[in-house]
């Protein structure tokens, strides 16, 4: 059934003609593209060429707007974090995912901010949460945490409770009490109660 | 145009009745200055409105003319940490912010106090997270706790009337001759 949706959907025909266009461009390292619930999904195999590949998406794609960038951390894998740029366009109210890994070793990345510069806190919220360096961006300050905070919070080998730290005379943070905890939403619960957060010891 | 001794003060058509009052209460005052000075701040508390989160709509609620702060003494919000009395902290408190909330707390002049409205000022509520400070009794002298999620304008408005009547209870005199 949603082949069939797509096929006469002509929005979806449009992302597909623009994902293929961008393939058509940059041959091997461009892979996909992937599809899940009508959006394509493209995987860029060198992150290197990242900005490279989105300037050809904003001025002959017509991709003009930069939605977000966010990161996932695949604990255990190799390479470890995939960064994700959601793309849009006002011209051909399209979307757009590219995505490109990066290793634990490496933790760096070009900026994208010379493309958009919405990239700015962006790109600083991805180093707060992740630890992951954008090469060329102009302050790559945290956004979230203070200034100073020795840890990457988003990070899966970050406990929810958090880690204790010091910093004289700035700040201090203790790990929360987590007894009873954590809090956990459940969706698709059939009432209030079982969907809002609460507490929910594993065995439940 | 008059001239200004026409304004003047004239005993023989006003009496002595004006001077006669304010000695007496200056008498007043010497004998009960405990009572007096607390009466005088209790009853006009300026607030510093520290809003960080939902509670923030509730202490607006709380202001505005249904609920009517200002029916004991305490609508003057002041968003200026120098003029203000009383920061009720309305919300949660990052670890962030909570360097902010610190530093217009030590701005604040003496006397100075603290309510903690509701969940996440007084324990971090719901919040158990590494960005969240677990109450903000951690960084400041929390005189008034709020219980509530967001606590309703009659839950602030009980917690300003507790706080008032703790003001009442202050030893002002013993204070000032401590510090003197």
């Amino acid at each position: 059934m949603a082949q069939a949706e797509t096929k006469t959907n002509p929005k979806a025909e449009k992302t597909a003609e623009l994902a293929r266009r961008l393939k058509e461009r940059f041959g091997d390292l461009i892979a996909g593209p992937e599809e899940f619930r009508g959006e394509l999904s493209l995987k860029v195999a060198d992150a290197e060429r990242i900005p490279e590949v989105c300037e050809y998406a904003k001025k002959e794609l017509g991709f003009d707007y930069l939605v977000d960038i966010s990161s996932i951390d695949n604990y255990g894998d190799d390479p470890r974090f995939t960064i994700v740029y959601h793309l849009y366009g006002y011209g051909h109210l399209c979307y757009l995912r590219l995505k490109t890994d990066v290793s634990e070793e490496k933790a760096e990345l070009p900026t994208v901010i010379t493309v958009w510069r919405t990239a700015d806190w962006h790109e600083r919220e991805i180093y707060d949460m992740m630890g992951i360096h954008f090469r060329g961006h102009p302050d790559l300050r945290r956004i979230l945490m203070w200034e100073g905070y020795p840890y990457f919070p988003l990070r899966k080998d970050f406990p929810l409770a958090g880690k204790p730290s010091e910093m004289p005379d700035v700040a201090f943070s203790k790990p929360a009490p987590i007894e009873g905890g954590p809090f956990v939403a459940a969706p698709g619960g059939k009432d209030a109660i079982e969907r809002e957060p609460r507490v929910r010891t594993p065995e439940d | 145009m008059q001239k200004s001794a026409d304004f003047g003060y004239d005993s023989k058509i006003e009496g002595d009745l004006v001077v006669t009052k304010r000695s007496a209460a200056i008498d007043w005052l010497q004998k009960n200055l405990d009572k007096g000075s607390n009466w005088g701040r209790k009853n006009s508390l300026w607030p510093m409105p520290m809003g960080l989160a939902c509670c923030a709509i509730e202490l607006m609620a709380t202001g505005a003319s249904r609920f009517d702060i200002s029916r004991f003494g305490a609508e003057v919000m002041r968003f200026s940490p120098r003029q203000s009395d009383v920061m009720i902290v309305a919300g949660t408190v990052t670890y962030k912010m909570a360097l902010a909330v610190k530093r217009i707390y030590d701005q604040m002049a003496e006397p100075k106090w603290v309510i903690a409205m509701g969940a996440c000022a007084s324990t971090g509520g719901m919040y158990r997270s590494y960005a969240v400070l677990q109450g903000v009794d951690r960084i400041l002298p929390v005189d008034v706790y709020i219980a509530g999620c967001p606590p309703r304008p009659e839950a602030l408005l009980d917690g300003l009337l507790r706080l008032q009547d703790k003001i009442a209870q202050e030893p002002v005199m013993a204070t000032l001759k401590k510090a003197g």
